[in-house]
């Protein structure tokens, strides 16, 4: 098989997997050495599909033969997709072509198993080997981790990888036992916990004052898969909750279930609309930089966050008896919470108000989202009134349904 | 009316020297006209391509005048003119010193991002780094052979004064590699050793081809997933001024045109058995 052929179908197998983030990791560049590559603080996404998804990693599998038969996955066992498995080199190969022409920021390679779970983790995780130690290559590297594989070859993993994975894949027990049999939702969560313990300790300094060995320095990552099962959004969340807080994840990847090709029947037909991830995506968010709680964010008996409403909005609405926050007294946590107000012009604002009253007018120019806050805030020049509490505001702040989208107009 | 001559586009020296003079000596900003005037000397030392450095610029530390004045001069401002003189509006260096010369009377003047010439500031900046970004996002190389070494090359075209400021970044990460970047204004040339600048080019000198582009279409035609299709996210993040430098965009009105018909006729798709035997896979024993 050519190696174009191949690459076709790796990335097709690999696409499912919504992340494609280079950042999180230490800074690097090749100015000492004869090899190639470097890291920036951020990441840098080379280029974007018209799926909205960023393409900053060469995102494919060694292979996508797979002993699993896990419903949802477009490389399980019972799929008739083509298969096909790269070489060591071929990978090695295509990533340095590819880096050196700038399309790409490094390599996230996975793979479906074959053989036996420590089998294919060995050789996921020579490719990384070969690249570190034969080319100096200084890009970055995310690995897929595979829960069964044994602790060393995760360490060594570690030692190669910026970032390290294991998905999750649902957020429940009983799902995971359901759609993917051969998971084990127990071994998920202990390889978790022991990449946390090595991530943590290459942080820390022994007594003797030594570096301690590198390990993934941009930490750990999951996906789950919204929209396979019926789990509703509160259920979501709080597993989220549960994995930043107990395993120090860097990041948990929402990714709505989407037809595939050759798909199982016992799957939903119906893929959940994109609009979910993104509201889980805000929400994932408020976790972590706004200081909510995830039992705040969802409280209706639905379980489900507002489609048509970002979740600060929808928040905001029903706790309307705090509003409105006066922009120039209020605490950071405070101000953190109307609707609209996002980290950086939160930062700016309580810069500006030690030296004079916030008006208007600098939200404005800070290019805030004037029109939601509003209702929300008091300045020494504006006060809502009787807007707060009127029984309209939540159809007004309501965001117009997304309209289908209009080809002709774009093209 | 005072006029100063700059000596190139990003003379961070010049605009400093200046205006620390014109400050002490009270001129006021619409007293000041600034402009750019290579001299023959600095285009001879190749110095209309130097980089502001973090040294080139006025801090806090400056020593105070004869008559005992200060310069007061926050960090933030030192920050935000390193970007902003990087910027294409012609009014930079004026908008600059302005600000300057409200810093020496308004207390705190720094910390207003609401106010106009502050705000102007900072959106400035930001534009400078999402140029600087997307530059080190979207510059594609193709490689061709001279004199028996690989060479790579590339043709962008950035917004702002970017090339000298961004070459670093190029440098770090491509440092084995023998590389050039051309643009309208300017070019650079890395050999491995020491950087060039060159003057501007025109697209026409890329190679035709190169050997892994094709490999690189094929990726990113089958790394998309036609069931979910989301333009606005695409394009915010990759506007169409870009796409015609980037060989992968013109996959993209196709890839959206099929996207339709591809996902229906994976949910009409009747499930199928397998078509190779399955062997159920054994857990290992604990």
């Amino acid at each position: 098989m050519q190696l174009k052929q191949k690459l076709e179908i790796l990335a097709d197998a690999a696409k499912y997997d919504a992340s494609c983030a280079s950042s999180g990791t230490e800074q690097r560049n090749s100015r000492d050495g004869n090899g190639i590559g470097s890291t920036t603080g951020m990441g840098i996404c080379h280029s974007y599909a018209p799926d909205g998804r960023c393409i900053s990693l060469l995102k494919i599998l060694l292979t996508n033969f797979c002993l699993y038969d896990c419903v949802y996955c477009v490389n399980r066992v019972t799929s008739n997709v083509p298969r096909a498995r790269f070489s060591i080199d071929e990978v090695v190969e295509l990533t340095l072509s590819f880096y050196r022409r700038n399309y790409i920021e490094g390599l996230f390679l996975s793979s479906g198993i074959i053989q036996s779970p420590d089998y294919t983790m060995e050789q996921v995780v020579e490719v990384a080997r070969v690249l570190r130690e034969e080319h100096d290559f200084r890009g970055y590297i995310h690995l897929k981790t595979i829960p069964d594989a044994s602790p060393e070859l995760l360490a060594r993993a570690g030692r190669y990888a910026d970032r390290l994975s294991i998905n999750i894949e649902l957020p429940t027990a009983a799902s995971l036992s359901s759609l993917a049999p051969e998971k084990d939702g127990v071994a998920i969560r202990v390889s978790m916990g022991r990449l946390r313990e090595r991530i943590d300790a290459s942080k820390d300094k022994t007594h003797t004052g030594k570096r301690p060995p590198r390990f993934s320095p941009g930490g750990q990552s999951t996906q789950m898969i919204v929209g396979a099962d019926a789990t509703d959004d509160r259920t979501i969340l709080n597993a989220s909750a549960d994995l930043y807080g107990q395993y120090r994840l860097r990041r948990v990847y929402y990714s709505a279930f989407s037809p595939i090709p050759d798909a199982s029947p016992v799957l939903p037909l119906q893929s959940p609309p994109l609009v979910r991830e993104h509201r889980l995506y805000q929400a994932d968010w408020l976790m972590r930089f706004y200081g909510f709680e995830s039992h705040e964010i969802i409280t209706g008996e639905q379980g489900m966050l507002a489609l048509d409403m970002d979740p600060k909005t929808a928040w905001a609405l029903q706790n309307r008896a705090m509003f409105p926050v006066d922009i120039n007294r209020a605490p950071k946590a405070t101000l953190l919470r109307v609707p609209g107000l996002g980290v950086r012009n939160v930062q700016r604002i309580l810069s500006a108000r030690r030296v004079r009253a916030v008006r208007l007018d600098d939200l404005v120019r800070m290019r805030a989202p004037i029109n939601r806050m509003l209702p929300f805030i008091q300045l020494p020049d504006h006060h809502p009134g009787a807007t707060l509490d009127a029984t309209s505001l939540p159809a007004q702040l309501k965001e117009t349904p997304a309209m289908p989208q209009q080809l002709g107009l774009f093209l | 009316m005072e006029t100063v001559y700059l000596h190139h586009e990003t003379d961070m020296d010049g605009w400093r020297d200046a205006a620390r003079r014109l400050i002490l000596a009270g001129v006021a900003p619409y007293d000041v006209h600034w402009c750019v005037r290579p001299t023959e000397e600095s285009i001879a030392q190749g110095e209309i391509f130097a980089m502001p450095s973090a040294e080139s610029v006025p801090d806090t530390q400056a020593p105070p005048a004869k008559d005992g004045q200060q310069l007061m001069v926050s960090k933030q401002f030192v920050e935000l003119a390193r970007m902003v003189i990087l910027h294409c509006a012609t009014d930079r260096f004026g908008l600059l010193y302005r600000v300057l010369w409200r810093c020496q009377r308004e207390r705190g003047l720094m910390r207003l991002t609401g106010d106009a010439d502050v705000a102007r500031l900072h959106a400035m900046a930001k534009a400078v780094g999402r140029d600087k970004h997307k530059m080190k996002a979207f510059v594609r190389f193709r490689e061709t052979v001279v004199e028996g070494r690989p060479r790579y090359l590339a043709w962008f075209e950035p917004e702002h004064h970017i090339m000298a400021a961004i070459a670093p970044f190029f440098i770090g990460r491509f440092i084995s590699m023998d590389w050039t970047i051309m643009s309208p204004r300017i070019g650079m040339h890395w050999d491995g050793k020491a950087l060039q600048f060159l003057p501007g080019g025109m697209p026409e000198a890329l190679p035709e081809e190169d050997a892994s582009e094709a490999l690189w279409l094929s990726y990113y035609r089958h790394i998309f997933n036609p069931a979910r299709l989301k333009l606005k996210a695409m394009q915010k993040e990759m506007p169409k001024k870009y796409w015609h430098n980037l060989p992968e965009a013109e996959l993209i009105e196709e890839l959206i045109a099929e996207a339709g018909a591809r996902t229906q006729a994976m949910l009409e798709r009747p499930p199928e058995a397998p078509r190779r035997k399955i062997v159920g896979y054994k857990r290992k024993p604990d």
